[in-house]
């Protein structure tokens, strides 16, 4: 497996502001790659310089070893899926499907029967002489993936190809798009701001902020090991609380939280003040442990959402699973609170 | 209870205006298909006036004016188009640039300045650079007061066209002039159609600044029926003028169709 | 491709515009300070001649102290009035048009929108032109109304003041109707909604809700009214007589025949366009206040 898209040192200024301050990423070919981040982060800019819509202010963009920064954009073998999919509108869905093609030199009889397989893939074959503005937006979706594969890419970007959709029909097309990036090969780099989104389909995810990668990892290091506050309050649903380390090896750390003592794991911790990252759902209640106020219980359903009060004032917020057997506690009552093995994260900043 | 958006009157009120609106020109129509000689007397139904324009004693003034008008408006309307045509890229889809307020400010010039002053600094600029006045001088001030009239609906389309098809041809291995030629000029079509009939229209009712630069001898439909109605009104000015109506009216309804399907495409 | 340079597509504009827009009006500033040619046209030389004649008299002999010249300021303030009351017509009928309009369906709205700006797409001197032949004194308003027995003898309609204002409400309506239906069909009419939910009336919520939030496309169909009737040529010369003689026809006298004075000519519309800039530079103030 081979790298796909190897970013350098990209920047890219807009006058006296920075929208992507040196950043620095390696794609593996194949993959399904996620750009995640809120919004203004950076994130859509960066997938702009890879298809060639923005100028580049510093760095290298390579593509399977070619460096591609400076070429115009349809000097590049990439295809982009629009966030509103930008289908011709005085076009047709064929004429749409085979605008790429035509452009390469396709012959008109080549190119319609490839678009035609193209509209067989995304099931969309009996409309294919419809115009866009005919379709739903499901469809229109389906149409603008099948225009940007038929050309063939070595890459394709998705920017937030999703969002326009209702959550029905976003969730079933996550199946789609996944199944149809493992069918076809091609490497997708998929921006989103929506962490589900990425969590599900991704085989790795670049977590960005303020125009900088934060993290680099497979979703599961994302949600399990966040590196930092930003990352970890912005994956998830979180409780960050002050803690201090007192004594740090080079992979675990010692550290207090309300007077108690826990150790996790840290690579090369400094001892002093420091946070830690607390998933709601791997704190239980329990007979022993961190003593705490019952604030307010929410019930949602398959859940229960606790929030509690620690000693120190600190808010500590639970999730409980509703098997029906759980009785909610009361406001007000005193409860102790279980911190399950591995539950804390220490952050770097 | 009829609602909040209700005002009782204000039917009356525009059911009125469009009376006051209308009144007029339909009075002008009637007249016109009059068959007596007087315009205070009906005489009945008659095509005699609209003859009267085409082969009466001054039929060969007015169809020298018309020809005029219409070549002029045409010349006129289809060189302003071209020139805001690129004006409209460049400002709606160009990024920000040095002087772009200035070249705002510069294209709706002949739109903030009062006709009547347009017509006398023309003057006095084609009389200091000893332009004899005529068919050219006349067609180079209407180029330049058309260009604002076609610019706006142009401009307007334009601002309505997402960056992201220009883009996406780009994406799909378009050339800049592909790009140009195949998405943004068709996306376009409906606001350079209507910038253009506008333009065409604006050209063929100008008077002031016509009457202004026209020189002697020359004569364009309105400053010919501004000198034929000085005289008193005619009967065949009204058959003149019921003419022009209804080339101004064809022109607005495709105006409006156009406007309508491009609305609708998008 | 980000941002492509695209100004040279700007070259025929600023060639066009500039040459045979910018520079006449330059020139004619130039000319207002020129000496007059006794056959029109000018002599190269410096003169403030133009704008003592506008503002200053000195007797019939010229030998007198200077004191302040009514005549042309006299003319300048009636076209000044007659353009606002103008623009205050088209209001009070403007409103209420573009109001009904905004609140139709969105089918036969498009329908009311057309009849109201097919007439302002009718060439103006037509227009002028039935206006007069309607009103004129045997034509047929006038004999319809003695048909009806409500007037005796016919109206004297033409060459008053009511003429030119029918005239110039005739010219500009559409100017005033089109910027306050588009402010009116943004507006949100839950706002009338909450009005009335807090016992305002129809006519109190339409003086302390509906005009303020309406407010700037008002301001624009004013201004798109007032500046055109300023310098309004057709309908005063054509429907108004002696008494009712505009900045219009004051400068196009100056450019007729052997009578003509050309830097004459030239400061009055200088002082004109002066004074439409003002509404203008005012009108954009306030909109970069708001926005």
């Amino acid at each position: 497996m081979g790298i796909a898209v190897d970013i350098r040192h990209a920047v890219k200024r807009y006058g006296t502001v920075t929208a992507l301050h040196d950043v620095s990423l390696a794609i593996d070919d194949n993959a399904f790659f996620t750009l995640l981040g809120p919004s203004g982060c950076g994130k859509t800019t960066l997938l702009r310089l890879i298809g060639g819509f923005e100028e580049i202010s510093g760095g290298e963009i390579l593509l399977f070893g070619q460096d591609i920064a400076r070429l115009e954009p349809n000097q590049r073998p990439v295809n982009t899926v629009f966030q509103n999919y930008a289908l011709f509108p005085h076009m047709t869905v064929l004429e749409n499907v085979a605008f790429g093609l035509k452009m390469k030199g396709m012959d008109t009889a080549a190119r319609t029967a490839r678009a035609g397989r193209m509209l067989e893939m995304v099931h969309l074959s009996g409309y294919a002489d419809r115009l866009p503005a005919q379709l739903s937006g499901g469809q229109q979706q389906r149409v603008a993936l099948a225009r940007a594969l038929a050309p063939e890419p070595r890459v394709l970007l998705l920017d937030e190809p999703l969002s326009a959709l209702d959550l029905k029909l976003r969730q079933a097309m996550r199946v789609e798009l996944k199944t149809l990036q493992e069918e076809t090969g091609i490497t997708f780099i998929f921006v989103t701001h929506d962490q589900e989104e990425a969590l599900t389909m991704s085989d790795r995810i670049a977590v960005m902020n303020a125009g900088t990668i934060q993290q680099i990892g497979t979703p599961r290091d994302i949600y399990e090991a966040p590196v930092n506050r930003f990352v970890a309050d912005f994956i998830g649903e979180t409780n960050i609380l002050d803690v201090d380390v007192h004594t740090a090896s080079q992979d675990t750390a010692t550290l207090s939280l309300c007077g108690q003592t826990f150790t996790c794991p840290a690579t090369n911790a400094t001892p002093g003040p420091h946070h830690v990252s607390i998933r709601p759902e791997r704190v239980t209640l329990a007979a022993t442990g961190l003593p705490a106020t019952v604030e307010r219980v929410i019930y949602l359903g398959t859940d229960l959402h606790v929030i509690t009060r620690l000693a120190s004032g600190a808010e500590m917020r639970l999730r409980l699973q509703n098997a029906g057997r759980l009785t909610p506690p009361e406001p007000g009552t005193a409860v102790h609170l279980n911190l399950e093995q591995g539950a804390l994260r220490l952050l770097a900043d | 209870m009829k609602g909040v958006r209700h005002y009782p009157g204000f039917r009356t009120i525009t059911l009125g205006c469009l009376v006051l609106l209308y009144a007029p020109l339909i009075v002008v129509m009637a007249y016109s298909f009059n068959g007596s000689n007087s315009i205070t007397q009906w005489g009945g139904f008659s095509l005699h006036w609209y003859a009267d324009v085409f082969t009466g004693p001054e039929a060969p003034r007015f169809a020298q004016a018309a020809r005029n008008s219409l070549t002029i408006a045409a010349l006129a309307s289809t060189t302003a188009t071209l020139i805001a045509t690129a004006a409209a890229i460049a400002m709606v889809q160009g990024g920000p640039f040095r002087g772009r307020q200035a070249t705002f400010a510069l294209i709706n010039l002949p739109l903030m300045v009062p006709e009547i002053v347009t017509a006398v600094a023309t003057l006095i600029f084609f009389s200091a650079i000893g332009l004899t006045t005529g068919y050219l001088t006349i067609l180079i001030a209407h180029i330049a007061f058309c260009i604002p009239f076609a610019y706006l609906p142009i401009a307007a389309r334009l601002q309505g066209i997402a960056p992201s098809y220009e883009a996406a041809a780009r994406d799909l291995y378009a050339t800049r002039w592909q790009a140009f030629r195949l998405v943004l000029l068709p996306l376009m079509m409906p606001g350079v159609a209507a910038g253009w009939l506008l333009a065409f229209i604006i050209s063929l009712d100008d008077f002031i600044i016509t009457n202004f630069v026209k020189g002697a001898g020359m004569e364009t439909l309105p400053t010919a029926i501004f000198g034929a109605v000085k005289q008193g009104i005619k009967p065949n000015i009204m058959a003149i003028s019921t003419l022009m109506l209804a080339v101004s009216v064809l022109f607005v309804t495709l105006a409006w169709f156009i406007n309508r399907k491009g609305q609708k495409a998008t | 491709m980000a941002t492509p340079r695209r100004t040279f597509l700007l070259l025929p504009t600023w060639a066009v515009l500039g040459i045979f827009m910018l520079i006449p009006v330059l020139l004619m500033a130039v000319y207002s300070f020129l000496t007059k040619e006794f056959r029109g046209g000018v002599e190269w030389q410096f003169s403030l001649a133009a704008y003592d004649q506008f503002f200053l008299t000195r007797g019939l002999f010229g030998d007198e102290p200077a004191t302040v010249e009514w005549t042309y300021i006299t003319i300048f303030w009636r076209s000044i009035w007659q353009a606002a009351l103008a623009t205050l017509i088209c209001l009070a009928i403007g409103f209420p048009t573009a109001w009904f309009i905004a609140t139709r369906p969105p089918a036969t709205r498009a329908i009311w929108l057309f009849l109201i700006t097919v007439p302002y797409w009718v060439n103006l001197l037509i227009r002028t032109v039935s206006l007069k032949f309607l009103i004129r004194d045997n034509g047929p308003l006038n004999e319809f109304l003695m048909a009806l027995n409500v007037i005796d003898s016919p109206l004297p309609l033409v060459n008053t003041n009511l003429a030119v204002q029918l005239g110039l409400f005739y010219s500009y309506l559409p100017f005033m109707v089109l910027p306050i239906y588009a402010a009116v069909e943004r507006y949100d009419t839950a706002l009338s909604e909450a009005a009335a939910d807090l016992y305002a009336s129809r006519w109190t919520t339409l003086r302390d809700i509906i005009l303020p939030v309406v407010k700037p496309g008002i301001i624009a169909g004013c201004i798109l009214v007032f500046v055109p009737s300023l310098g309004a040529f057709l309908a005063p010369d054509l429907l108004g007589g002696a008494k009712t003689f505009m900045i219009g026809s004051l400068i196009d006298e100056q450019f007729r025949g052997s009578q003509g004075n050309w830097p004459f000519g030239a400061a009055v519309s200088m002082v004109l366009m002066t004074l439409v800039l003002i509404v203008l530079m005012f009108h954009a103030r306030a909109q970069g206040g708001r926005a």
